[in-house]
C-alpha cells in the first residue's frame, strides 16, 4: 500500500468570485522510506499540492479527487479525525522557517505543542524533555529550547522546523521549500539531515522545491509541475540529466552542473512567464513558451504518456519519435 | 544523524551557554533605558517651562485677581505681590516656581476656598481613578474580545455588526453619549432608574460602597463604550494582519483546533499593539474623563477642571495641567520600558 | 495610441498627466466603495446645508428676543425638531450651527495641516540637530493630553486677548494642538523621499534646499497630507463640540456644541426636553461619521495592504 496516494487532485481558489485553478488533475504516490520531489516555478501549484495533503488550504477553496494518507481519504475526513491525523500521520516543514515559527513563543514550547495536542497524557515535562531531545537530534544545542526564533540563524530555524515535524513520529513528512533562502553550505547540511531521516526512520518524504538540482540529489523520484499539472515524472538523477519534456529540460538547464561543459553550453533560461490561471492557453499550456512547439501543441492537450522505463511525460514529441522527425 | 549534529552552521551567538551575547544585551539595554529616561525628562522640562510661560502671559495684576474684588489696602496688595513673587525678574520667578513645584507646592486655588491646589487634586484623585480605571479595564477586556473575534471571522455578520458599532461610537462626542444615557436611564423622559449624577446619595441611608457602585454604573458605561471602540478597532486590525501568517498554518497543521490557533498563536502576536495602547492610555486615566465627569457631576479631577474654568482659577488649572501631563509622560515611559518584556523580538535590538 | 506628440512633453506636463491619471484611478476605486460613498453623500449634504443656511432660515429668528415659538416645545409641525428654552427652533439652530461647526473643523484642519507639513518636511529634510529639535517639540505636543492642553490654551487666549472672537480662538487652539499627528506622518514620508535617487541627483546637481523641498519632497508628501484631511476634520469637529460644551465656545455664534452646552446647562435632561439634547448631537455624530467614513475609504484605496477589510 502506498503511504500517500493522490488521484486526480484538482484544487481551485476562489478569489473575487472567480475560480482560479491551481492544481488540475495530479496523480502522485509516495511510499514509506521513499523520497519524492516536486519541482516547478512559483505558481505552478506545488505548494497548493502540499497544502492539500493535510487540507490546509484557505476556506472556500474547492478540492476534488482523492488524497489517501495511510489508506484514509483526507478530503472526506471529519474535522476531528483530520485534526488527529495532522502532524501525527503526516507533518510539514515549511519554507524559510522565519515565518513558519511563531515569533513570540519559545522554540521548546513550539516543538512540544503537537506532542501535547496528540498525547495529552505525555505531560508538559515529558513533552519538554522530548523537545530538547529532538533539537539535539537535528543538530541544534538543547539549551536552545528557551530561545525565540529570531535568536537563531536561518539554518538553525530550518532544523527546528524539522525537529518539530518529527515530534509525533509521523509516517510522512512534507517539506515545502525547506532549503530556500539558505546559503549553499547550510543548504547541503539541511539536505543531509533530511536524507538521514528517511534512511533511519523509514518515513516517506515529499519534497517540494523550485530547485531541480536539490531534488535530483535527494529524491528517488521527481515530478515536474507546470500550470497545475505534472508534465514529467521519473527517477531523480536521470530526470535532471536527460529530461524529455521541454519545460523540464529548461528547468534543469537553469541549474548548471559544475564541471559539466555540456550544461555550460546549453541554452539557459526560459522566455516568458508562467501562464495566468484565469486564461490558460489552449492545448498544451506550455506551448507559448516552448522552443519545440508545433501546430498541434496549440490544439491538443497532451496527458502524461510513457517516455521510457519508469518515466512519463506530457509532450507530443514523446514516444512518437518517427512522427516527430517527420514533422520536423 | 549524529554526524550532522556537530556541524551546525554558525549562528549569531550560537556558542553554548550564550554568556557573551547576554552580557552585551544587558549593556545595550542599559543605554536604551537611559535614552528613554533622558527623553522623558526633557519632555517633562518642556512641560514645566511651557506651564510657567503660558500662565505668566496672563494680563493684569494677579494679586488683584487673587483678591477678586475684595477690599484691599495698598499694603496688603504689596505684601501679596511679595508673597507671590511678582516683583522678581523672570528667571528668579521661574527658579521659585521650579523649586516650589518640585517640593509639591502648586500654590493656592483662587476659588474652592483658596485651598492648596495639591490638596484639592489629592482629594479628587480617587474618584477619577475609580471611574477611569474601571472603564479602562472593562473596555480593554471587552474590546480585545470583540476585535479578536471580528478579525478572526472577518467579513461575517458579527464582524460587520461590531465594526459598524465601533465606528459609530468612535464618531460620538463621549459626553453626548453620556447625555443620551442620562436621558434614557435617569430622566423623567426615560426610565429614571439610575441617579442623575454625583458619587453618593446625599441623603445617605444606603451602604456607601453599594451606593457608589450604583452611581458609577452610568458614567462608567459611557466611558467604557467610548474606549471599547478603540480597542476593538485596533485589535481587529492586528488580528487581520496576522490572519494569513505562515506560523498559523503550521499551528493548524499540528492539529490544533481553530480556537486554539487563535488563542495560542494569533493572539500573542496580535495583542502587542493593543497592549501598547493599554499602557499608553493608563496615562490618560486621570485626564480622560473631563467631559464625562462633568456630565455626571462625578467629583473627580475632570469635574475639578470644569470648575476651574469658571473664573478662571488659574493656579488650579495650572496644577491640573501639570498633573495630567506628568502622568502621561510617566506612563509613556513605563509603556516604553515594559514593551521589550512583552515582545521578545525587540529584547535584543 | 500611436500618435506621438510632435514635441516631446516636458517633465512637468508628464508629471501633471500622471497625477491626473492617478486621481482618475482613485475616483474609480472610490466610487465602488459603498461605505465611502455613503460618507461622501452625507458630508456633501451637510456642506450644502451650511452654505445655503442664510437662504433657508432667517438669521433673525436665532435671536433670543426674536424667537417666535413657545419655550421647550416638543417636536411638532411648526417646529419639526422642537424648540429650546427661549423658544428658538432647534431646526434653525442646527442649520446655522452647521456653518460654525464645519468652519471650525475645516479652518482648524488647514492650520494643523500647514504646521504639520512645515514641521514634518523640515524635520525630515534637515536631519541632525534642527531635525532632532523639531522631533522633540513634536514629541512634546504628541504626549501632552489634548483636552487639558486645549482647555488651558483657550483659557489663556480668552483672558489675554478678550476682544478676539471666541471662534477664532477655538480654531487656533484646535489647530495648534492637533498638528503633531500630521507632522509625524509627513516626516516619515519625507524621509522615505529623501532616500530616492532623483533627490540625490538634484542634490548632486547643486539644487538648493528650497528647490529640493519644493520640487521633490512636497509633491510626494502632499498626497499623504490630503488623504489624511477628512480624518483630521472629523477630529477637529469633535474637538470644537467638546470645547463648546465646556463653555469655551463662542456664545455669539452658536455651533452644535454651544447648543448642546445650553441644553445641558438649562437642565434639558431633568426637564425631559430630550429633543434639545438629542438632535444637535445627531448632527455632530452624523457629520463626524461622514468624514470618518470618507477617511477610511480613502485609506483603504491608498493602502492596498488594507484591501478586503470591511
Amino acid at each position: 500500500m502506498n503511504l500517500l496516494e493522490i488521484r486526480d487532485l484538482r484544487v481551485s481558489y476562489r478569489i473575487n468570485g472567480e475560480d482560479l485553478p491551481a492544481v488540475r488533475g495530479v496523480d502522485l504516490d509516495v511510499q514509506a522510506g521513499e523520497t519524492v520531489g516536486i519541482a516547478g516555478e512559483s505558481g505552478c501549484g506545488k505548494s497548493t499540492l502540499a497544502g492539500a495533503v493535510l487540507r490546509l488550504l484557505p476556506n472556500g477553496t474547492r478540492v476534488t479527487g482523492q488524497v489517501r494518507l495511510a489508506g484514509e481519504d483526507v478530503l472526506s475526513m471529519s474535522w476531528g479525525r483530520l485534526r488527529a491525523v495532522r502532524w501525527n500521520t503526516a507533518s510539514i516543514v515549511f519554507q524559510a522557517a522565519m515565518h513558519g515559527l511563531n515569533p513570540v513563543r519559545r522554540i521548546g514550547q513550539q516543538i512540544a505543542e503537537p506532542i501535547l495536542v496528540h498525547e495529552p497524557a505525555a505531560g508538559t515535562r515529558r513533552a519538554a524533555a522530548r523537545a530538547a531531545e529532538l533539537l539535539e537530534q537535528v543538530g541544534v544545542p538543547a539549551w536552545r529550547v528557551r530561545s525565540y526564533p529570531h535568536e537563531l540563524s536561518g539554518g538553525q530555524r530550518q532544523r527546528v522546523m524539522i525537529a518539530m515535524a518529527l515530534a509525533c513520529d509521523p509516517q510522512l513528512i512534507v517539506a515545502d521549500e525547506p532549503t530556500t533562502a539558505l546559503d549553499v553550505m547550510v543548504q547541503a547540511q539541511v539536505l543531509n539531515l533530511l536524507r538521514d531521516l528517511v534512511r533511519e526512520r523509514g518515513v516517506g518524504l515529499l519534497m517540494i522545491s523550485h530547485d531541480l538540482s536539490v531534488l535530483a540529489d535527494l529524491c528517488d523520484r521527481v515530478a515536474v509541475m507546470y500550470a497545475g499539472r505534472v508534465v514529467e515524472q521519473g527517477p531523480g538523477g536521470r530526470l535532471f540529466t536527460d529530461a524529455t519534456h521541454p519545460y523540464a529540460r529548461a528547468l534543469a538547464a537553469a541549474f548548471p552542473v559544475i564541471g559539466d561543459p555540456a550544461s555550460r553550453m546549453a541554452p539557459r533560461g526560459l522566455p516568458g512567464d508562467p501562464p495566468d490561471p484565469r486564461e490558460l492557453p489552449s492545448g498544451c499550456p506550455f506551448h507559448p513558451r516552448c522552443p519545440d512547439a508545433v501546430v498541434v501543441c496549440g490544439e491538443t492537450d497532451v496527458r502524461l504518456r510513457e517516455a521510457g522505463p519508469d518515466r512519463t511525460a506530457a509532450c507530443v514529441h514523446v514516444g512518437v519519435t518517427q512522427e516527430r522527425e517527420g514533422i520536423r | 544523524m549524529a554526524s550532522t549534529a556537530t556541524d551546525a552552521d554558525a549562528a549569531p551567538g550560537a556558542q553554548p551557554g550564550g554568556g557573551a551575547p547576554r552580557r552585551r544585551l544587558r549593556a545595550g539595554t542599559g543605554r536604551w533605558v537611559l535614552r528613554k529616561l533622558v527623553g522623558a525628562s526633557l519632555t517633562l522640562g518642556f512641560v514645566l517651562v511651557f506651564n510657567f510661560v503660558l500662565f505668566r502671559m496672563m494680563p493684569g495684576d494677579p494679586a488683584k485677581t487673587f483678591l477678586r474684588g475684595r477690599q484691599a489696602n495698598p499694603e496688603r496688595l504689596a505684601q501679596l505681590r511679595d508673597e507671590l513673587g511678582l516683583d522678581d525678574p523672570w528667571p528668579v520667578q521661574f527658579g521659585k516656581y521650579l523649586r516650589e513645584t518640585l517640593r509639591g507646592n502648586l500654590g493656592d486655588s483662587w476659588s474652592q476656598g483658596n485651598r492648596p491646589v495639591v490638596e484639592l487634586i489629592a482629594d479628587r484623585l480617587w474618584p477619577t481613578l475609580l471611574l477611569s480605571g474601571t472603564a479602562l479595564v472593562l473596555a480593554a477586556l471587552v474590546g480585545i474580545w470583540l476585535g479578536a473575534r471580528s478579525g478572526w471571522r472577518h467579513g461575517q455578520a458579527f464582524d460587520k455588526g461590531s465594526t459598524g458599532v465601533a465606528i459609530g461610537l468612535y464618531s460620538l462626542p463621549e459626553w453626548w453619549l453620556g447625555l443620551l444615557l442620562l436621558l434614557v436611564f435617569a430622566s423623567p423622559a426615560g426610565l429614571n432608574i439610575f441617579p442623575g449624577g454625583g458619587m453618593t446619595d446625599p441623603r445617605g441611608g444606603v451602604d456607601p460602597v453599594l451606593d457608589t457602585l450604583w452611581h458609577l454604573v452610568l458614567p462608567c458605561t459611557t466611558l467604557t463604550l467610548v474606549y471599547i471602540a478603540q480597542y476593538a478597532l485596533i485589535m481587529r486590525s492586528s488580528v487581520l494582519d496576522e490572519r494569513y501568517a505562515e506560523y498559523l498554518t503550521t499551528a493548524r497543521a499540528k492539529g490544533l483546533r481553530d480556537d486554539q490557533v487563535l488563542t495560542r498563536h494569533a493572539l500573542p502576536n496580535a495583542l502587542l499593539p493593543t497592549l501598547t495602547l493599554f499602557f499608553l492610555s493608563l496615562g490618560f486615566v486621570v485626564s480622560g474623563a473631563i467631559t464625562v465627569e462633568t456630565v455626571y457631576s462625578w467629583p473627580g479631577l475632570g469635574l475639578l477642571s470644569y470648575e476651574a474654568l469658571s473664573g478662571p482659577d488659574i493656579p488650579l488649572l495650572q496644577g491640573l495641567f501639570l498633573v495630567f501631563s506628568v502622568t502621561v509622560i510617566l506612563m509613556n515611559l513605563l509603556a516604553d520600558l515594559l514593551y521589550p518584556l512583552l515582545d521578545p523580538r525587540v529584547r535584543l535590538s | 495610441m500611436n500618435a506621438a506628440p510632435a514635441v516631446p512633453p516636458t517633465a512637468r506636463a508628464l508629471a501633471r498627466q500622471r497625477r491626473r491619471a492617478a486621481l482618475r484611478h482613485f475616483w474609480t476605486a472610490y466610487r465602488r466603495d459603498v461605505e465611502g460613498m455613503i460618507g461622501l453623500v452625507l458630508m456633501l449634504g451637510w456642506v450644502v446645508l451650511a452654505l445655503t443656511a442664510p437662504v433657508l432660515v432667517d438669521a433673525e429668528s436665532l435671536r433670543v428676543t426674536q424667537a417666535s415659538g413657545p419655550p421647550l416645545a416638543a417636536p411638532s409641525v411648526d417646529h419639526p425638531l422642537g424648540t429650546d428654552e427661549d423658544g428658538r427652533s432647534l431646526l434653525a439652530l442646527i442649520i446655522w450651527g452647521s456653518r460654525v461647526s464645519l468652519l471650525v473643523g475645516l479652518a482648524a484642519t488647514v492650520i494643523s495641516m500647514v504646521i504639520g507639513t512645515l514641521v514634518g518636511v523640515t524635520a525630515g529634510h534637515f536631519r541632525g540637530r534642527p531635525g532632532g529639535l523639531l522631533d522633540r517639540v513634536t514629541d512634546f505636543f504628541l504626549v501632552i493630553p489634548f483636552l487639558p492642553l486645549a482647555i488651558v490654551l483657550a483659557t489663556v487666549l480668552r483672558v489675554r486677548w478678550p476682544t478676539v472672537p471666541q471662534v477664532i480662538a477655538v480654531i487656533v487652539v484646535i489647530g495648534i494642538t492637533s498638528w503633531p499627528g500630521t507632522a509625524r506622518l509627513v516626516r516619515a514620508q519625507a524621509m522615505a523621499v529623501e532616500g530616492r535617487p532623483y533627490l540625490e541627483r538634484a542634490r548632486a546637481l547643486g539644487g538648493g534646499h528650497w528647490h529640493q523641498i519644493a520640487r521633490h519632497v512636497l509633491p510626494n508628501v502632499l498626497p499623504v497630507v490630503f488623504a489624511n484631511t477628512t480624518l483630521s476634520v472629523s477630529l477637529a469637529i469633535l474637538a470644537e463640540t467638546t470645547l463648546s460644551f465646556l463653555g469655551l465656545g463662542d456664545p455669539l455664534r452658536p455651533s452644535w456644541g454651544t447648543v448642546l452646552d445650553g441644553a445641558y446647562s438649562a437642565g434639558a435632561i431633568s426637564r425631559g426636553a430630550w429633543w434639545w439634547a438629542i438632535f444637535p448631537g445627531v448632527a455632530v455624530a452624523s457629520t463626524v461619521l461622514a468624514f470618518n467614513l470618507c477617511g477610511r475609504a480613502t485609506e483603504r484605496i491608498l493602502d492596498p495592504r488594507l484591501k478586503g477589510r470591511a
